[in-house]
C-alpha cells in the first residue's frame, strides 16, 4: 500500500495561503479521482478541490478554520497498490536536482504566473521546504552565502513591517492589535492566524469577565441575510463574511454617504381619505385581483410631484460637472428581502396609472422575495420610497441610493388626534420624511416637492384624476 | 430571449425557430457531430478545471456555457481560413484539430504557446486583450494581397470590445474591406464589470458606424452560430468583406479559475442562463426529430471521459522545459537586451532542472 500527500495548491495564481470552510470528505472515506474533497477560501475566492486521486482517506491535515499555506499538505490519501507509476502532484514538488541547494535564485519561484508576491521574503520555495522543514531565507543576491539562520534573524531585523498575510494583517488590523508585538510561529517567523488569535485571547480583560450566565431570549432572528443565532446559543463573537447583498448595501451607503451631501424635511399628513380610498377600491369588482395599498398611491403622488418638479428627479454627474434631469422616474423600492435589503426598480413608473402601479409594485415585491431580481432591474433607479411603516415606526431619514435625488420614507399610518375646523378629531396620519441630494436640491425645492405629496395623499380622488 | 433581431434556429427547448434571413443546412449526422464536439469539450473544460484545482495548471480559463458559440463558428471554417483565438477558444482549438494535451500547455507554464500555428491554422492565444483582431485583419490584408480566396476570423469577448485595438482593427477592416470576421462572444461580463456597463448599445450595432454589416445570433444555438459564421465567412472570401458577428451567451463560470463570480453578480442570472444550455437543447432536438438513441448519447459521453482521462495523463507527464528557453521565441532576430538577460540567468547558475 502506498500513499500519496496532496499538497494545498495555489488556486489564485500567487496566493500563500488558504483557510478551510468544509470537509467534504472524513478518515476513511473512499473517494475517486475528481470527487470534491473540501472546499477552501482563499484571498481571492472560495473554491472546490477536487481528489486528484482515486484512494482512502489517511489524513485530514487541518480542521474547519485553519488556515494552510500553500504546497503544505492538505490530506494523505491510501491509493492502494505501488503508486509509483502514477505520475502525482507530489512528485512535481519533488527535487529534480540539488546542485543547485543554496543558490542565490532560490527566493524567485513563488508562483508560475500572475503578479508575484511582493515579499520575497515570505515565499518559501520548493527547495526550502526539502530541508526537513529546517527553515532558511536566501541572502539578498548580492551577499555571500550566509549560513541559514542568521540569514533569518538578518532578515528579521531589517524588516520594516512584521512578516506576515494580507489576510491576517488585516485580521490584525480589525481588532487594534499591534503585530509589532508578536512573534510569528509560522514558517521564517511568519506572523499566522493563529498567532493573531492567540494573542487577543491573551489581551487582559478579555477573559476576566466571568459571570453567571444570562438567558436570552431563544428565538432567532434575521441579519444582513441569514439567520442568527439567539443571543443565548450564538457565539460571543461571530464574524459575517461581507459579500453578495451585505456587500452592495454597504458600498451603496458608503458611496453615498460620502458623496452625497444629504438633507431632508418632514411632514405629518391626514391620510384619512388616502385609506377610505383604498378601501373602497378592494372592493371594487373589477379591480378584483390586483394588490391596492398605500403605497401604491403614495408611489402614484410621488411620481406626480416629479411632473410637477422635474428637478427633484435629478442626479449629480461629478465626472461631467453637470446636473442630470430625467424627465422618467425609475422607482425604487426598498425591499427586505430573505436575503437583506435591495432597491429594484419599476422603470417608467411615471406612465403608470392606479391599477398599472399596483401591479409593477406586486411583481417588484415577489421578485424580490423570491430572489429573481435581475440586475437591470437594480440599476437606473432615479426616485425612491423606503416604507419603514410596516416595522411599526413614524419616520425615518434613509440614505440616499447613489445616483439619485430624493427618497421618500413613510411611516405607520395610525390613529391620531387632529384638528379639523378648529376641533380635535380622529384621524388616519402619517409622517412622511423626504432625504435629498442637497447638491442639487434645495431646501425650497425639496418642501415644495413633500408638500405636493402631503397634498396628493390628503386629498388623493382629484389629484389621481388630475394627473 | 426577446430580441426581434437576435438570429435564433433552435429554442432553449430544442424547438426549431424559423427565421427570415437563415435556415439550418445541416443534416441529422452533421447535428450529432456539432453535439459531440460541445460534449467533448464540456468535458475538457471540467478536467482542467480540476487539474487546476490540484495544482497542476497555474490558471484555466472556463468555457462553460459557451460551447455552441465556439463549436458552431469552429465548424464554419474552411480549413485553409485562419483563427486568431483569445485564451478561452478552447472549442475553437478543437474544431481547427489542436491536440487537446497541446490546448493546457500553456496553462501549465510549461510553453509560451502550445502547437504550430501554420499547422493548425489557429494562432496561439493571446493574453493582452484585444491585440488578435489587429493580427487578424493584418493577415487578411495579406490573403488579399495573395488573391486566395480564404478568410481570416477574429475572437473576442465583450471586455475586450472596449479596447482600442478592437475599434482600431474595426476601422482597418473596413478602409480595406479586408475578408475578416470578428466573432465576439458576449458572455455578459468582462471579469466583473457587466456587458451592460461597456455599451449602450447593443455590441452587434458598433459595426454599422465602422461601416459593415453586424449580426446578434443566439450563442447558445450551435445552428444559428453555424449558419451565421458560414454567410459571414462566404461573404469575406468573395470580397464582401468583414462582418461583425456577435454571439449573446453566457459565462456560466468564473473569468477565470483565479475570481469568485459570485461576489460580482446574483445566481438568479445564472439560473436563467442554465436553462438555455446550449448541450441539451440540441441533444433534444436529436432525440425527437431524429430519434437518437440513449445508448449514441452515453457512447459520446463514455468517448469525452476517456478523452479527459488521457488528457490528465498526458498533463501529469510534461516535463519542465529549460527556463532559459523562454527567451528563445521573444523576438524573431536576436536581440541584445533578451541575450543580456540570458547571459544574466545562466550566470545566476539558473538552468534546467535548478528551478
Amino acid at each position: 500500500m502506498s500513499q500519496e500527500i496532496f499538497l494545498l495548491p495555489d488556486v489564485g495564481e500567487g496566493l500563500t495561503e488558504a483557510e478551510i470552510v468544509t470537509w467534504k470528505v472524513n478518515v476513511g472515506d473512499v473517494v475517486v479521482l475528481n470527487q470534491p474533497l473540501v472546499d477552501i477560501e482563499t484571498a481571492k475566492a472560495t473554491v472546490e478541490l477536487p481528489s486528484p486521486y482515486a484512494g482512502t482517506v489517511v489524513t485530514l491535515h487541518g480542521k474547519v478554520g485553519d488556515v494552510l499555506e500553500v504546497h503544505t499538505p492538505l490530506i494523505t490519501f491510501d491509493v492502494g497498490g505501488d503508486a509509483s507509476s502514477a505520475p502525482s502532484p507530489s512528485t512535481e514538488a519533488a527535487p529534480a536536482s540539488d546542485k543547485q541547494e543554496g543558490s542565490v535564485g532560490e527566493g524567485r519561484e513563488a508562483v508560475l504566473i500572475g503578479y508575484g508576491v511582493a515579499n520575497e521574503d515570505a515565499i518559501v520555495t520548493r527547495k526550502h521546504r526539502r530541508k526537513d522543514g529546517a527553515a532558511t531565507t536566501s541572502p539578498p543576491p548580492s551577499a555571500p552565502v550566509a549560513p541559514a539562520p542568521t540569514a533569518v534573524a538578518a532578515t528579521a531585523a531589517v524588516s520594516a513591517a512584521p512578516r506576515s498575510t494580507p489576510p491576517v494583517r488585516l485580521y490584525a488590523k480589525q481588532h487594534g492589535l499591534d503585530m509589532g508585538a508578536l512573534t510569528g510561529s509560522g514558517r521564517d517567523g511568519l506572523i499566522t492566524r493563529h498567532d493573531v488569535e492567540l494573542a487577543l485571547t491573551a489581551t487582559p480583560g478579555s477573559s476576566a469577565r466571568v459571570s453567571a450566565p444570562i438567558t436570552g431570549p431563544t428565538t432567532t432572528s434575521r441579519f444582513v441575510g441569514r439567520e442568527l443565532e439567539s443571543w443565548a446559543t450564538g457565539p460571543k463573537e461571530e464574524r459575517i463574511p461581507v459579500k453578495g447583498v451585505l456587500r452592495s448595501m454597504a458600498e451603496a451607503m458608503v458611496h453615498s454617504a460620502f458623496t452625497q451631501p444629504r438633507a431632508a424635511v418632514w411632514v405629518r399628513v391626514d391620510a384619512t381619505r388616502t385609506m377610505e380610498l383604498v378601501a373602497s377600491l378592494k372592493k371594487q369588482p373589477n379591480l378584483e385581483g390586483v394588490r391596492l395599498s398605500p403605497l401604491t398611491i403614495v408611489a402614484l403622488a410621488l411620481c406626480d410631484a416629479a411632473r410637477h418638479f422635474p428637478g427633484v428627479n435629478s442626479s449629480f454627474d461629478t465626472a461631467a460637472n453637470e446636473v442630470v434631469v430625467r424627465r422618467t422616474v425609475n422607482l425604487g423600492i426598498a425591499a427586505d428581502t430573505p436575503r437583506g435589503l435591495i432597491v429594484p426598480n419599476i422603470k417608467g413608473a411615471d406612465q403608470l396609472d392606479l391599477v398599472g402601479m399596483a401591479s409593477a409594485l406586486s411583481v417588484l415585491v415577489e421578485k424580490a422575495r423570491d430572489g429573481s431580481t435581475t440586475p437591470n432591474e437594480m440599476i437606473g433607479t432615479t426616485l425612491s420610497i423606503t416604507n419603514v411603516g410596516p416595522f411599526g415606526v413614524d419616520a425615518a431619514i434613509p440614505i440616499l441610493p447613489p445616483g439619485t435625488g430624493a427618497i421618500l420614507a413613510v411611516g405607520q399610518i395610525a390613529k391620531a388626534p387632529w384638528v379639523v375646523n378648529d376641533e380635535v378629531v380622529v384621524r388616519q396620519v402619517v409622517e412622511l420624511a423626504m432625504a435629498f441630494d442637497h447638491r442639487q436640491v434645495d431646501g425650497a425645492m425639496a418642501s415644495a416637492v413633500l408638500a405636493h405629496i402631503g397634498r396628493f395623499l390628503h386629498d388623493p380622488a382629484p389629484a389621481l384624476i388630475a394627473g | 430571449m426577446i430580441d426581434e433581431e437576435l438570429v435564433q434556429l433552435l429554442t432553449p427547448e430544442g424547438e426549431r425557430v424559423q427565421n427570415a434571413d437563415y435556415e439550418s443546412t445541416l443534416n441529422g449526422d452533421e447535428i450529432f457531430g456539432l453535439y459531440r464536439d460541445m460534449v467533448i469539450i464540456r468535458r475538457l473544460c471540467n478536467e482542467s478545471t480540476s487539474l487546476q484545482r490540484q495544482g497542476q495548471l497555474a490558471l484555466w480559463a472556463p468555457i462553460q456555457g459557451q460551447e455552441a458559440a465556439q463549436i458552431g463558428a469552429g465548424r464554419a471554417l474552411a480549413p485553409m481560413d485562419f483563427t486568431f483565438p483569445t485564451y478561452r477558444e478552447h472549442g475553437i482549438a478543437w474544431c481547427r484539430g489542436v491536440p487537446p494535451e497541446n490546448m493546457l500547455r500553456l496553462f501549465r507554464a510549461v510553453s509560451n504557446g502550445g502547437w504550430d500555428p501554420q499547422k493548425y491554422r489557429h494562432s496561439v492565444p493571446t493574453v493582452v486583450l484585444g491585440s488578435q483582431t489587429l493580427h487578424a485583419v493584418g493577415y487578411a490584408m495579406g490573403i488579399q494581397r495573395d488573391g486566395a480566396e480564404e478568410a481570416a476570423m477574429a475572437f473576442f469577448g465583450d471586455g475586450a470590445s472596449s479596447q482600442g485595438d478592437v475599434l482600431e482593427a474595426f476601422v482597418w477592416a473596413a478602409s480595406f474591406n479586408a475578408p475578416v470576421v470578428f466573432f465576439c462572444q458576449n458572455n455578459q461580463w468582462g471579469i466583473s464589470t457587466p456587458s451592460s456597463v461597456q455599451s449602450k448599445i447593443p455590441l452587434y450595432h458598433r459595426a454599422h458606424g465602422f461601416g459593415f454589416p453586424g449580426v446578434r445570433v443566439d450563442g447558445n444555438d450551435v445552428l444559428a452560430v453555424y449558419e451565421v459564421t458560414k454567410r459571414a465567412l462566404d461573404s469575406a472570401r468573395v470580397g464582401g468583406g468583414p462582418t461583425l458577428i456577435e454571439a449573446y451567451t453566457y459565462r456560466i463560470g468564473a473569468h477565470t479559475t483565479s475570481d469568485d463570480p459570485t461576489r460580482y453578480r446574483i445566481d438568479a442570472e445564472v439560473e436563467v442562463w442554465k436553462h438555455r444550455d446550449p448541450v441539451e437543447r440540441v441533444k433534444a432536438l436529436l432525440a425527437r426529430e431524429y430519434k437518437v438513441k440513449n445508448s449514441d448519447f452515453d457512447d459520446v459521453a463514455a468517448e469525452a471521459d476517456a478523452m479527459a482521462l488521457q488528457l490528465r495523463d498526458d498533463v501529469l507527464a510534461m516535463s519542465r522545459p529549460d527556463p532559459l528557453t523562454m527567451f528563445d521565441n521573444a523576438y524573431a532576430a536576436p536581440h541584445p537586451l533578451i541575450d543580456e538577460g540570458r547571459r544574466d540567468m545562466i550566470d545566476l547558475g539558473i538552468s534546467e532542472g535548478s528551478l
